[in-house]
Parts: structure tokens; sequence; C-alpha cells
């Protein structure tokens, strides 16, 4: 094997791991925001989900019941979100927010106990005579599940949204609610199920975090990712195709930033540290410059309450 | 027409309450196969109650529905749709960055492939003169045709009631006698139709039978085709309307107030539309009107005019002769600028917030009620009470929120906010769009005194009645430009229909060019 | 079967009720996470909320802590009347405390009174510099300012780790990631003997006043609450959405800043990686509580202070971990912006599916 190819493989295949949390939680948002609803609340949502994962876990040793409690509780998360934007008609945005600090405080809460405990990273794929190929080896065949759940999630989406009725209904009803309302669609209901399926995937994408990317649990362990995947739906104009592209960007500017403090350059890592965050801001600038693009695919109705005849 | 019973459609003593307003008093209706049934009524009367509750959007708080003389609950507009109930809304339910095919769809119960659905849209539409093609976006088409996607979405479920709602007020005269053919062939197929208006020609022309709705009761039953409009006006408003009157124009040669001169803007919204090379000037004394279907550019004309929507060029747009392209909405109503914008919640006026303070929103320049960044609390107040007197508004005084005015009452105190400001030049959208009969009247004779002043009039109304009431000169709009205007006792409504079609130069040589200032 | 009922227009009584309802919504529930976690519910609520306030020291330590609550808030609420939504008070708090701090620094050697006037004035700056950036890139490219504030306060938090890590850092620190301490010169005065209450209190106080008068009294407060209301509304009687934009951005940056810099020139003394546990963001709830409102945001930020000295409480206590005040905060917003409906609404029990209202 040539060490060159090694050490790519290796950066794609951390590149990749970086990349699900935001591909998981960004998929989930964009489903929401299509259906006309603005959750900010994914960093709650996400950081929940990475508790509820590892405490799972460690008591079970079960992953996939792990996985399962974190799409849950993130769908709890989420109910709670729809019931008062939804049902109570609060500002979006304030109840985004309150759910994002109110995760955090809760998920350091009930995670108390679980710093520090050691759990077994999430298995990888290892299947004979290809997961040892060299760079085709580890990127296409040697990831755990979640990684491959990700890639078949942006797929089954995008097919989802351009190719069944379903998806139509829902970009309809984030398009226009009031003339979905009239034609006799359910808005609230379907919009209170795609802040459901949000807020699953969003507990997915914590789950990933802290039982595969980082295999532990501290306060906080999100860093913002949750708010970076909402940037990545705008990055990625409402395209699931997109949101991937954009996370795997992410994942990579977070692992190069990584590499290069792990290389000893004599910039602090503070500010190596930045980056993701810079980017995202830059990304941002540059996607938000051309006003019209965004809107022709922006669902129409993000963020506004809509309540039927009022 | 009813000879064969039962109905196909009866109401048995509907009565609808909202909090505030009784809706619906006990009203009863019967519904023949193969006749055009008009629901005649004003804004407000109770007529959008009464077909929500026939298409399952709103339950009736008492009463019956019965259906081919069985009783029924329509719970959802997917009921009605299976019963056979479709209906065209006025505000259509469409989604704008969706293709036809797919708005059609979205309609329908069935579910087919989207292209087999465009087949069968291809198939009716032309067989009933409703061309379309189901893989353009909604946002490309013209109102008429988004009208057309409405009917063919309805049709396309073999309706045997097919309700139509205020359907020709966005329409040319030439697309409502197109629409009438086609609504005539349905009848003959043996549909049933009730047509919702409160035009009363139309109704006259169109219709077999006449229920007439005033404050949520029913006053009268009739055949229209025996009334005349005027005892069909009396049983709409219960009285004898006075119409504004306007006196015949004096030759006031004076420099025209506004010019617009060769105005090309693009549209900030994607799906609006781009200003053309407009040219026009309104002079002193007069009232222009602008006539056109909705969505031709009147919004984006509208912004441009005011000043929300800066112009490039500085001198396109000129007040008293002084540019103010690059001026913003307080710059301009400082030269004498008042307007009236066609939203009157949400533009015109904050819905939450007081009368008080919505006359403060465009008031506090003209009418000093600002000092040093400080308001002026007084000054406010006796304004909007001065507004709210001299207009005749009916609300709970000037602390009442503006969303809880009728249509009327608000439009009313708009346009008594703006000509209380005494503006030299006034720029009207829609004025009397969705508003009672009766503050219809009382704003025509406001606009009319306020010519007679001296003051300059634009009018941007899609109602050619009303233009044709109250404009000396008549201006039609259309994809973004404008036509030369005419004199309006010079002009007739199959004119200025065939110009709102977009042949301008058509009508031109059947005319007289106008010279535009 | 819950129904809503608009009431056509806004209750008065419950636009004060309604926070009242929320705080004891949230009582009720804190009792039984408490009672759900083995403590008995009305001790545990003892501790968290009465405990704190059983001393002079504690009562002007709740002063101590309502102090920067109230000034992010102050500024926030302005935004958030004109629909401008700066979530990064956290970032321009700590980059108050950057620039304020590295003037207390750079005069190290200097005692002279207008140190302290200077340190202030650069935190504010060094506040409105931070929230400039989210003002110009949504003015200048529509970029999103909920997005780029937040982001920008994880850029904070990592300068200031920098500086106090690095060029900062005291020479004789023994290597503690921390400044030196400010000298008396650059430290806020204290006004009540014997406890920590300092002059940044009389700033929040004199913060709230001035934004009483501006939201209440003047036109550019009337020009805010119409574009957050309605920017259509705002556009056609010609105020300027941008300018709305600079200026909440200015005055929430500028008052986070100072915030900031009390912070560090008042209880803290020094910089350290941290110079807040979340008060920027804890602002947030606290605007809204107070309605929106300076002196609805002074009770709230009282309010709000307790909870951080009631979680400090249970800490020691009960043992039970500081992150209790962070449930706190959360659903006393989630039952806040829940009571709000009854403002706007009925809410009526039973069974009958009619929910529509006239168009």
């Amino acid at each position: 094997m040539i060490p060159e190819t090694d050490a790519l493989a290796a950066l794609l295949v951390a590149m990749m791991r970086a990349a699900t949390p935001l591909a998981f939680a960004a998929l989930g948002e964009l489903i929401t925001e299509k259906s006309g609803v603005l959750n900010l609340g994914v960093e709650g949502m996400m950081v929940m989900g990475a508790v509820s994962a590892f405490m799972v876990v460690v008591a079970t040793g079960n992953p996939a019941l792990a996985m399962l409690a974190a799409a849950v509780v993130g769908l709890l998360m989420a109910a709670l979100f729809g019931a008062l934007t939804l049902g109570l008609l609060t500002n979006q945005v304030a109840t985004g927010l309150a759910l994002t600090i109110f995760g955090i405080g809760l998920s350091a809460f009930i995670g108390q106990g679980y710093v520090g405990t050691p759990i077994e990273p999430l298995a990888r794929l290892s299947i004979p005579g290809l997961s040892t190929l060299p760079l085709i080896g580890p990127v296409l065949f040697g990831h755990d599940a979640m990684v491959y759940l990700s890639l078949a999630a942006a797929f089954g989406l995008w097919w989802f949204l351009t190719r069944t009725r379903a998806g139509l209904v829902l970009r309809a009803v984030g398009e226009n609610p009031a003339a979905a309302h009239s034609i006799g669609y359910p808005v609230r209901l379907i919009r209170f199920g795609a802040v459901l399926f949000g807020g699953a995937m969003c507990g997915l994408g914590g789950a990933y975090l802290s039982l595969a990317y980082t295999p532990m649990w501290v306060e906080e362990m999100t860093a913002g990712r949750g708010w970076i995947a909402l940037a990545l739906v705008v990055f990625a104009t409402w395209k699931p195709g997109r949101v991937l592209l954009g996370a795997y960007l992410f994942g990579g500017v977070t692992i190069v930033q990584l590499h290069i403090q792990g290389a000893g350059v004599a910039v602090p890592s503070q500010v190596l540290s930045m980056l993701p965050y810079l980017a995202t801001i830059l990304v941002l600038v540059l996607i938000s410059r051309d006003a019209t693009r965004i809107r022709l695919n922006a669902p129409a109705s993000i963020g506004k309450t809509f309540h039927p005849g009022g | 027409m009813t000879d064969a019973p039962p109905p196909r459609l009866e109401l048995r003593a509907i009565d609808k309450r909202y909090p505030g307003s009784h809706a619906n008093k006990t009203v009863s209706l019967a519904l023949g196969a193969g006749e055009i049934h008009a629901l005649l009524g004003e804004n407000g009367a109770g007529k959008s109650t009464l077909v929500k509750i026939i298409y399952g959007v709103a339950t009736a708080d008492s009463g019956e529905v019965l259906w081919h003389g069985q009783p029924v609950r329509v719970g959802s507009p997917a009921e009605a749709r299976r019963l056979g109930i479709g209906m065209v809304f006025q505000h259509f339910s469409l989604f704008d960055s969706l293709t036809v095919a797919e708005n059609v769809a979205l309609g329908l119960n069935a579910k087919e492939s989207l292209e087999v659905l465009s087949r069968r849209i291809v198939d009716l539409s032309t067989r009933y003169g409703l061309p379309l093609d189901p893989r353009r976006h909604v946002h490309d088409l013209s109102v008429g045709e988004r009208q057309r996607v409405e009917i063919v979405r309805c049709l396309l479920q073999d309706p045997k009631l097919l309700i139509m709602d205020e359907p020709t007020s966005v329409l040319t005269p030439q697309e409502v006698d197109k629409l009438f053919d086609t609504l005539r062939r349905l009848r003959d197929e043996g549909r049933t139709i009730l047509y919702i208006s409160h035009k009363l020609e139309e109704i006259r022309a169109l219709c077999d039978r006449a229920t007439v709705l005033r404050a949520g009761a029913v006053v009268a039953t009739c055949d229209p085709r025996q009334e005349s409009a005027r005892s069909l006006a009396r049983m709409m408003i219960g009285s004898d309307l006075v119409a504004a009157r306007r006196t015949a124009q004096e030759q006031r040669p004076g420099e025209p107030r506004l010019v617009v001169e060769n105005l090309s803007l693009s549209a900030s919204h994607p799906f609006g539309t781009d200003l053309e090379n407009v040219s026009f000037a309104v002079r002193p004394g007069e009232i222009f009107g602008i006539a056109g279907v909705a969505g031709n550019g009147q919004g984006e004309l509208m912004l441009a005019l005011s000043g929300e929507h800066r112009t490039p060029v500085h001198d396109a747009i000129r007040i008293d002769g002084r540019p103010v392209g690059r001026l913003g909405p307080r710059d301009r109503r400082d030269l004498g600028l008042g307007l009236v914008p066609e939203e009157r919640l949400g533009r015109g006026a904050v819905p939450d917030l007081s009368l008080a303070e919505n006359a403060l929103l465009s008031g506090y320049g003209r009418q000093s009620l600002v000092r040093r960044g400080m308001i002026r609390f007084s000054k406010v107040n006796d304004y909007a009470d001065r507004i709210i007197g001299a207009f005749n508004v009916i609300a709970h005084g000037r602390r009442a929120e503006a969303r809880s005015l009728s249509g009327g009452n608000l439009q009313k105190f708009i346009i008594g906010r703006e000509i209380l400001q005494n503006p030299r030049l006034l720029i009207c959208s829609q004025p009397t769009w969705g508003v009672d009969a009766g503050s219809a009247a009382a704003i025509h004779q406001a606009l009319l005194d306020l010519r007679e002043q001296g003051a300059a009039v634009l009018v941007i109304s899609q109602d050619l009645d009303e233009l044709f009431t109250i404009a000396d000169r008549i201006a039609v709009m259309s994809g973004g430009r404008l036509s030369s205007p005419r004199a309006a006792h010079d002009t007739s409504v199959e004119q200025v229909g065939l110009m709102m079609g977009g042949l301008f130069d058509l009508s031109d040589e059947a005319g007289v060019v106008h010279d535009p200032a | 079967m819950i129904r809503l009922e608009a009431r056509g227009h806004a209750a008065a009584g419950w636009v004060y009720g309604a926070p009242v309802l929320a705080v004891g919504l949230t009582l009720v529930f804190g009792a039984a996470l408490f009672a759900a976690l083995g403590f008995d519910p009305l001790e545990a609520l003892g501790v968290f909320f009465l405990s704190p306030l059983n001393s002079a020291y504690g009562i002007a330590e709740l002063a101590v802590k309502a102090t920067p609550l109230a000034l992010c808030a102050v500024g926030l609420a302005i935004g958030f009347r004109g629909n401008v939504w700066n979530i990064g008070a956290e970032g321009q708090l700590v980059m108050g405390a950057v620039a304020g701090g590295g003037v207390a620094l750079a005069l190290y050697d200097v005692d002279g009174w207008f140190v302290l006037p200077l340190m202030m004035v650069a935190g504010m700056l060094g506040g409105m510099a931070w929230g400039a950036i989210p003002a110009f890139l949504k003015t200048r490219f529509h970029t999103s300012e909920i997005l780029v504030s937040l982001m920008l306060t994880y850029v904070a938090a990592l300068a200031l780790s920098w500086l106090v890590h690095g060029p900062w850092r005291d020479p004789e620190g023994f290597n503690f990631p921390e400044s030196r301490l400010f000298h008396d010169a650059a430290t806020l005065p204290i006004l009540w003997e014997g406890t920590r209450l300092h002059l940044g209190a009389a700033f929040a106080l004199a913060a709230v006043v001035g934004a009483w008068f501006v939201v209440a009294r003047t036109f550019i407060g009337f020009q805010v609450k119409v574009l957050g209301m309605t920017p259509q509304a705002g556009g056609y009687a010609g105020f300027s959405q941008k300018w709305v934009v600079w200026l909440a951005f200015m005055v929430s940056g500028g008052l986070a800043g100072l915030s900031g810099i009390v912070e560090v020139a008042g209880p803290i003394g020094q910089l350290q990686p941290t110079v807040s546990p979340g008060y920027g963001f804890t602002a947030i709830i606290v605007a809204f509580l107070g309605r929106l409102h300076p002196v609805g945001i002074l009770l709230a930020a009282l309010l709000m202070a307790l909870s951080y000295l009631g979680g400090e409480a249970v800490q020691i206590g009960l043992g039970l971990p500081l992150a209790v005040t962070g449930v706190f905060q959360g659903m006393l917003l989630f039952f806040l912006l829940a009571c709000d409906i009854l403002i706007r609404y009925r809410v009526r029990l039973g069974g009958k599916r009619r929910r529509e209202v006239p168009s």
C-alpha cells in the first residue's frame, strides 16, 4: 500500500464522519422548513439526542437501541416545539431559541453522571476483501452504519420531495398554507409531522456525535453544530443533495483545521478552531447575496404562523 | 329547471355565528340541475361564509344540507369533491412555484401519475376552450390563465355543482364573455353553477335565478332577467344608493403635477412584472385612471411612485417638475404626495396598532405630529379624531385596532388620513376593492371632491365601472407597459377591454392617439 | 380537544397576567421535577428561590447578576421589537470585555480617573463592532443575522481564550490562563460596602430608563415597532428597514459590550477564559419574559438572576448539578410563550371541531 493513499483515505473518512451529524440535522431541518416551519431548536434537539443515546448505550450496550432513543427524544423535543408553534401559535424564532436553551440545560442536567464514562465506539463495517482495498476500501466500505444511513436519507428525501405525492403536498403546504388549507389539506397536521421528522433526525445527528464521532459525553458537546446545520439548509437552497455536499464541505474544513493543529503549525489553535464558524458565515454571505435565488427556492411561508382563517 | 324533485342541493335554515358577527341567519336555498344560480349580495353580506359551509371549509352552527334530497355532512373540501361539488376561489388556491399539472394534482382526490393527468388536462382544456400547458409554472401565467387552472382542476372531477366566487373581478371584458360561454356550456350539460357576485349586469346576463343576501339573511329570490339593475341593487343594499356624481371636467391647462417618463424598472420580486417604458402625466384637477388586470405591473408601478422602490433614473418620475425617482416615501410626501396602497391591512395600516397610531403612520410629517424626535400624542389623537369624524369611520374610537374595522371603514380611514393632509397629488390603488357599496360611494365622492379642489388624483383599479364613474382619462396597463390615455367619455368598456388584453395598437387604430402629457 | 377562539382584540389583563401564570406553572413543574428526583419539592423550591435572598449579601448578589442580564436584554428587546434577531449578545458581551479589558491592561501602569470611563467606552465600542458585522452582512447581503451573530459568539469565545492563553496572560500568574488583575483605577467602585454590588447596577438602571423613554415617547421607538409588526407598512410610511437593523445592533451590541466590561471590571476583576455564564443567551429569555418592555425586563432580570443564585444554592445545598438553572430558564420561556396565546385567543375546551374564523 502507498502511504499517501492511506493518509488521503484517513482524511476522507474523517471528513465524512465529521459531516454525518451535520447531514442528519440539516436534512431533518430541511423537511421541517419545506413545510414552512423554522425550528431554531436544532442545537437543543441534537444535544438531547447526544446525551440520551449515550445514556442508553451505557445502560444497555446496544447502539441500535441508543440511536432509536436519540431519535425518539429528538422527536419529543420537536413535539414540544410543534405543540407551541402550531398549536398555540407562538413565535417560531423565540420558541426555537427556547428549545435550544432548554435542551442544553436539560442535557447537562441529566448527563451529569456520565461525563468521563468510556464507551465502545460504534462498530465500523468490515467486508472482507472490500474494506481493505486501498483508498476505496475505507472511503466506501469502511464506515459505521449511521454514515450509510445519512447517505440513504439524503437520497430518500430527494426522492420523496421530487417524486412522491406526499412530497408534493409538503412543498405545497410550505409554499402557500392558506391555499393548501382551502383545498382541504390539514396544514397544521402536515407541519407537525414535518417538525417531528426534523426532530428525530436532529436526535440521530446528536447520537452520532456521542456514539461514534467522539464516543463520550460532555456538556454542550454539539458546540454550535446545530446552528451550522441551519446554515447548511440555506446554503443548500433547500435541496437534499446539496445539503450532503455542504455537510461534507464543512466536515472537510473541520478535519483540515484539526490536522493543521495536529501538525503543530505556528497558528494558535483557537484561531484554527474559528475556521468552521467563519467558513459558515462566509458561505452564508455568498449564498444570500443572490436574493432572487433564495426567494425562488425558499419555502414562501417559512417562519410565518398559520392559523386557518386567522 | 326544478321540474324533477328533489333539488340537487338544498340548504335548510343554515345559521352561522362568528365572534362579533352573525354571518348567516337561517339561510335556505335550493339549486336545481342545469341552472346557473346567482348568489347576490354586498361585501360582507355572508356569501363567502355560505359557500364555505357548502364546500366543507366551515361548519354551520345549525341547519341542514341536502344533496339530491339526502341529508349530508360536508366535513371537508375533500368530502365535498367526493359528492361532486367543485369550487373556484376568488383568491386562487394555487401554488406559484409548482407547475400547472402539480397544482391540478393537489386538488384532486384521485392519485394518478402526472403524465396521465397532463394528458387529461390538455384534453379537457381544449374541449371547453380553456387552453393550458400543464408543464408551465403558475407564476408564469396571467391571472386569466390561473383562473383556467382552477376551473380545469374542478372540471376534471366532473362536478355536478360548480361554485364560482366572484370569477370576473380579475378578467378583461372579453375574457368574461369567453368564461360565460364556458359556463353556459356546462349548464347545458346539466351541471349546476352557483355564481357569486355583486355585479348586477353580469348576473342579469348570465343567471337563471338569483338569491339575494343582505346582512346574512335571504331577502329575495328572483329571476334576474326579469329585474333591472336598479331593482336588484335595491334588494341588495336595502335602499336606493346615491351614486357619486362627477361634474364635467373644467379645462385647467396648468402644468402637469405628476410626470412619469420612460420609467423602466425590474420587479423586486422574482414573480413580479417588470415595468417597460411607462409614460404618463396627471394634471391638477383631474382623475387619471389606470385600468388593467391585476398582476400586470400595477403593484410595481405603485411601489415606484410611492418611493418604496427607488428608480435608477432620477427624473423618470417628477412631481411639480422636480425629479423624485431616487427620493424615498418621506421626501415625496413632503412634496405633497398622498398614497393609498392596495393592501389596506398590512401596508396602508398596521393591523395590531390603534387608529391613532395608524394616523401617525403617514401623517407624521405634514401634520407635524413629531417634534424633535418626540411624538406629540395630543396632536396624534386629535388628528385621528378628525379623520374618524370627517369620514364617518365606524369604529370604537381612535383606540380601536385597525384589524377590528370592516374593510370599508378601514379604507375610509386610510383615504381620510391621506386627504386630510391636503395632498397636491393623491395616488390610490384599488380604492373600493372589497368595500361595501355605501363606503364605496363615499370614497368616490371624496376623490371627486379632492379633484374639484384642484388636486391631481391617480387611481389604479381593475374595476372598470369604477374608472368610468370617476376618471377623466383612462390608460391601460398590460404586461408592464402602459397604453396612451384616452378621455373617459371618448372610449368604451370594450376598447379598454381590448387594451387590457395587451392589444394597444389595435385599439389605437380604432381610436385617437393621445399625447401622454 | 382544545379550541382557540380569536378575541378580536388584545386582552389587556393577560398582557400582565401571562408572565405571572408562566412563573406559576414553572414553579409547579419545578416542584414536580424535584419530587421526581427524590427531594421534598417544597423544601427544594425553598432552597432554590428563597434561600439565596436571606441575607443582605444575597440581595446584593441578585442585583450583581441582574445587571448584565438587564443591560443585554434592554438592547436585545429593541431589536426584537423591530424584528431584528440579534442572538449573539453573548459574543458581543465577550468582545466588550476584551476591548475594555484590553484598555485596562494597556493602561496597567496608569492611575487616573479617566481609565475607567475609557474602559467603559471601549467595552461598548467592542460590542458595537462585533454587532456591526451581522448588521453589515444583513443590510448589504441579506445574510441571516440570527446565524451570523450566533457564529460570531463562538469566534469571540475563542478569541478571548487565545488572548488569555497567549499574549495577555499574566506574566506572574503561574501559567494560569488569566490576565493580570485590574488595578483599583480600572475596577468599578462598590456601591454597598460589604457586598459586591458595583456601579454597573446603576448603568443597568439608566439603560432601563433610557430605553423606556425611547420606546414609549419617541418617533424612533414607533418606527421600530411598525417595522417589527408590519415591514410593508413601515416601507409605505418611509421608515428604513436597514436603519432599524443598524440601530438594533448598535444599541444591543453596545449594551452587551458594556455588560461585558462591567463584569470584568466589577465582580471578576480580570480577563478569564470565560467571563459570562451565558448571560447573553439568558438575556433573550429576560427580554421575552419582560414583554420586550424595559420595566418588565428589569423585573425579569431579577427573576433570572435568582435562577442563577438558586442553581448555585441547590448545587451546594442538595448536590444537584448547576445545569438545573438552564432547565428552569427554558421551562419558563416555554410557559411564557404558551401563555401569551391568552392575550389574543380564548382557549375553549370542547368536542366540536370549529376552528375557522371569518376571513
